[in-house]
């Protein structure tokens, strides 16, 4: 690579090649994962005296609390304390924004295992114990399980909101042709692997410090603050990093840190919450599940002229992230695809159940599959190729601007991953190979899909687009690294390290990577909408940039250069013909009375979003890519294989490619599990979470990896000044597996190519052998749990 | 009416073999801890003579009496495999056996493994193949992959995607975590030292599509 032609590739000082960044190098715990050595804070020694902490939950998805007899828990060997709301000296609420969740409920339930009280014990099995002992009286309504139930009762979380463009009434009356339909989308659990914890320990005065696996430190301590009637600068939270997060320890990490806190709090001691996986199922909300009732009209190409949809989300009993996440499902509703005439509405449901939060994709994973099915529902409504159809909608110059008014510029990045994927996957060649195959196999069909990702990147609350960093150099030259961004597995600590070394020009052994706390960097952002390595490199850039400045100054000074002059590379300081060790120009500038600490801050610049107007310019930039799946379905049993699926991924310019492949992949597979086996099955009478374990609720395993997996990074350069040009990459990998639901159900399609496949999410082998049994006109009874 | 609360006992759970966990459903129990049982166990080469409660798991005692939190809590169910260890040199999963059950037996977490200073291959493996992200799946996966190893069953890829299905990884690194099993088992050559390892592959491949990129854009599509 020319590196003077490609300044993106320079080093920071210009004239060098990167040394850190771009490079592929391990995950910054890499040697400790390998030896079990690195503590998650179950892992952490607990402090002498620590307190284990069991939650009592309700037994009733909706009622009224009568009674709440907890004698015989007080009364159980090895309990220290039980708390209540009674217990709690500030607000009994530990909701993100709207003050709708209580810490404890009162007087009414709202679903079923929702927290009622908390026991502390010495030992975790009496704790636990303890909870099953208490007595309590429910009168109790029917809940509200499913979207009809909202819709019937008129109940939602937020308001209904809309937007879209043009007039769509005339548009799909005018249009050639028209279709409508009703896909349903299920919900997903995080099952981050690391469940819900926190350890919080008391100190002077009421300070509270409290490690929490969170992705939101932030917000957990101004909860704890709320809940404890303290100011926030009383409480510490603190993470070093979270055993998988996915969304799930944005807004739900917060009320276990609080009950651990509201224990130290009241007791002294330290008391830790660690959730079972069980409890963690029924006590933690998931990603929002939907019926989007849409109708199409569109030409004999394909080409869509009018589009209508209501989302309906089932948002669970509060609001929790609900305004964003239905906001983003309504802003990748498009997708890829220009709309000429679209109207867009959502209803945010109230359901008996616990309250849906953010999950990877942040909703708009929902409205991706969505028009994704509607292009099936087109292909074969026309009997053109799905991608056929796809292409006719594509955005393209001209045809450029996306429902809510913000310009897609990089429509030409677009196309080139689909036609280059189109290419290298074989995707026409295969396509002819799988009609000949299912022209002679009676039984076992195969199916193929390609679809396009196009994800818009940053919070659509605009105040979250900011981040801050914390560099302290020492005078041996060692750096102390800190930001407000949490680390989940996604790469952030080490992606940060690696832009710190660059600035410097050291080895990024000198860069000590530090816990994420509130007590250094204030104010943060979540870890979330992918945009930590945007927002949190850019700080840590900045608060290094300043102090190389004034180093530089020194050396300058000392050197008798111009201070523009000295240059940092190989562990070394530069200045004219003279050199010296970065160290001893540490060492030098303490003597020298130069300042070596610097808080950097960044914030976003150019996007602006007015949600009452719906108008403005919510994205700084998207993020690209493409999938092509194919799968081989019996279709007597309704079982499947994911047999081959070649991925082209647009990251920008990478800042680890390694790390950012993995985040592709894993992407991919979660996506996966999301759209194929993982299946939440409410109980419609009582509003029980029926799977709430490993043994009921299926997530990928390594045999479901397709056998013939391809991923690579389509080479690309962010045209918005991000660091280093990389592009966020957390997120829209997820999306990149509705090609695998698009391949089930052409595979089905192949039954029939008379009929559409109705075939919802997710296609668990029950779903496709009812959608293969439909398609041949004998379709199986309706399921009595839904 | 009036009933139970699910707290720490949650509905209708599948019966375990635990019975920690059995029993903390049981109302009728006391909650008074039953009398220690004397048991030694030999973990990762050392003796340890320990007084244990009979209801205690292997998992729980190596986290919170021998303080090796290498192996970790997932489920508690015997679904997830992050509590993978090895008992007398097979995989058990630690959360589902008894301590008092490995009375006199050898134990071996991860924390055993390396020898000398020197990561065992299986572990060096994982760290070249990038085999994890969050990391919480990977004492278990280690474990687990010297476990099926030690017991013949890696074949191939196919028996390795089966023997390593008992192991959750949620973030789905799996792809890698199979390149580190099959280059461990000689299944797959370790990788060409002149293309490095597989991050540097990862980069390599950015090349060849961009080369592809440029020379067939604006060939495919309708
Ligand atoms: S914790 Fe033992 S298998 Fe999950
Ligand atoms: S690396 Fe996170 S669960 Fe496997």
């Amino acid at each position: 690579m020319n590196i003077r032609h490609d300044p993106d590739d320079a080093s920071p000082d210009g004239g060098e090649p990167l040394r850190h960044v771009r490079k592929p190098l391990p995950h910054d715990s890499a040697r400790r994962h390998v030896q079990g050595a690195a503590d998650y804070i179950d892992d952490v020694r607990e402090p002498q005296g620590t307190l284990q902490v069991a939650i009592g939950m309700s037994p009733k998805a909706r009622g009224t609390i009568r009674g709440l007899d907890l004698a015989a828990v007080r009364a159980h060997p090895g309990v220290v304390r039980v708390l209540t709301a009674a217990d709690i000296p500030g607000a009994n609420d530990v909701s993100p924004a709207m003050g709708d969740d209580p810490m404890f409920a009162t007087d009414r339930v709202s679903f079923h295992g929702q927290a009622l009280f908390a026991v502390l014990a010495e030992t975790r099995d009496a704790a636990r114990r303890a909870a099953a002992k208490a007595v309590v009286e429910i009168a109790e309504e029917r809940p509200s399980v499913t979207v009809e139930d909202a819709l019937a009762r008129e109940e939602a979380v937020l308001p209904d909101y809309g937007f879209g463009r043009g007039e769509v009434e005339p548009a799909l009356v005018g249009a050639p042709h028209r279709l409508e339909g009703s896909l349903r989308i299920g919900g997903q659990e995080h099952f981050y692997l690391e469940g819900q914890a926190a350890l919080a320990t008391p100190g002077e005065e009421g300070d509270v410090h409290v490690l929490s696996s969170t992705q939101h430190p932030t917000e957990v301590q101004h909860v704890i603050a709320r809940v404890l009637g303290l100011p926030d600068a009383f409480v510490t939270c603190e993470v070093r990093r979270m055993g998988g997060g996915f969304g799930g320890k944005e807004s739900q990490a917060t009320q276990w840190a609080a009950i651990a806190a509201l224990g130290a709090h009241l007791t002294k001691r330290p008391c830790k919450v660690r959730l079972d996986r069980d409890d963690d199922f029924a006590l933690t909300g998931k990603r929002h599940d939907f019926r989007c009732d849409w109708r199409v009209g569109f030409d004999g190409e394909g080409a869509i002229a009018g589009f209508a949809v209501t989302h309906n989300a089932r948002c669970g009993y509060s609001a929790d992230l609900s305004q964003g996440v239905v906001d983003r499902t309504m802003f990748h509703t498009d997708n890829s695809y220009y709309f000429p005439a679209v109207r867009i509405d959502t209803r945010r449901l109230l359901t008996n159940t616990v309250s849906n939060t953010a999950f990877r994709g942040f909703g708009g994973p929902q409205g991706m599959l969505m028009i994704e099915h509607v292009m099936d529902r087109i292909a074969w409504a026309t009997g053109r190729d799905p991608l056929d159809v796809r292409y006719a909608n594509l955005y393209r110059p001209g045809r450029d601007v996306t429902p809510y008014g913000q310009t897609v510029e990089e429509t030409d990045t677009l196309r080139a991953i689909v036609e280059t994927l189109e290419r290298t996957s074989g995707y026409r060649t295969r396509r002819a190979a799988i009609a000949a195959f299912n022209g002679r196999s009676k039984t076992l069909k195969k199916g193929i899909s390609l679809t396009p990702v196009k994800f818009g990147i940053s919070f659509t609350l605009m105040h979250l687009n900011q981040a801050g960093a914390l560099v302290h150099v020492y005078q041996d030259g060692s750096v102390h690294l800190n930001h407000g961004g949490t680390e989940m597995g996604q790469g952030l600590y080490q992606k940060i390290a690696q832009v710190v070394a660059e600035e410097f020009g050291i080895a990024i052994e000198r860069v000590r990577i530090t816990a994420t706390s509130t007590g250094k960097v204030p104010n943060t952002a979540p870890t979330a909408a992918s945009s930590g390595t945007d927002l949190n490199g850019m700080a840590a850039r900045i608060a290094a940039g300043k102090i190389k400045a004034r180093m530089a100054a020194r050396a300058a000074a000392r050197f008798g250069v111009a201070a523009e002059e000295v240059t940092f590379r190989d562990d070394r300081v530069f200045a004219g013909n003279e050199s010296l060790p970065f160290g001893e120009l540490a060492k030098d500038c303490v003597l020298h009375r130069v300042h070596l600490s610097e808080a950097g801050f960044y914030k976003t610049p150019t996007i602006s979003w007015d949600r009452a107007a719906a108008k403005g310019r919510p994205f700084l930039y998207f993020a690209f890519g493409a999938a092509c799946s194919e799968v081989l379905v019996d279709t007597l049993t309704g079982e499947y294989k994911v047999t081959r699926v070649d991925i082209l991924h647009d990251v920008g310019r990478s800042i680890n490619p390694a790390i950012d492949i993995g985040q592709i992949e894993g992407g991919f597979v979660q996506g996966m599990g999301w759209l194929t086996t993982e299946e939440l099955v409410y109980d419609a009478e009582t509003g029980r979470l029926r799977t709430h374990a490993p043994s009921t609720y299926k997530i990928p395993v390594a045999s479901d990896v397709p056998e013939d997996f391809r991923v690579a990074l389509f080479p690309n350069a962010n045209r918005e000044e991000t660091i280093y040009r990389s592009k966020a990459v957390g997120e829209p990998p997820i999306m990149l597996a509705n090609s695998v639901f698009c391949a089930l159900a052409d595979a089905v399609h192949a039954l029939d190519p008379g009929k559409p496949v109705p075939l919802d999410a997710p296609a668990t082998p029950e779903a496709v052998l009812r959608a293969c049994q439909a398609l041949r006109g004998r379709p199986l009874p309706e399921r009595a749990i839904g | 009416m009036s009933e139970t609360t699910t707290g720490a006992g949650a509905p209708a759970r599948e019966p375990v073999r635990a019975p920690a966990r059995d029993s903390a459903r049981d109302d009728a129990s006391p909650g008074v801890p039953p009398a220690a049982h004397p048991v030694r166990l030999t973990v990762n080469g050392e003796a340890h003579d320990l007084a244990v409660d009979p209801r205690a798991t292997l998992l729980d005692t190596l986290r919170e009496r021998l303080r090796l939190t290498g192996a970790k809590k997932g489920c508690e169910h015997g679904s997830c495999g992050a509590c993978t260890v090895l008992v007398d040199g097979r995989r058990v999963v630690s959360c589902l056996a008894l301590a008092v059950a490995c009375d006199g037996r050898e134990v071996t977490t991860i924390e055993g493994l390396a020898a000398g200073g020197r990561l065992h291959p299986l572990q060096q493996a994982f760290l070249d193949a990038d085999a994890f992200q969050c990391g919480y799946c990977t004492p278990g996966q280690i474990m687990s992959g010297v476990g099926l190893m030690a017991e013949g069953r890696a074949r191939d890829d196919a028996s390795l995607r089966d023997e390593l299905s008992g192991n959750l990884c949620r973030c789905g690194a799996y792809p890698n975590i199979l390149a580190a099993l099959r280059r461990t088992t000689g299944i797959e050559p370790a990788p060409d030292a002149t293309r490095g390892d597989d991050r540097l592959r990862a980069a390599a491949g950015v090349d060849e599509i961009a080369r592809d990129a440029r020379d067939g854009a604006g060939q495919g599509g309708a």
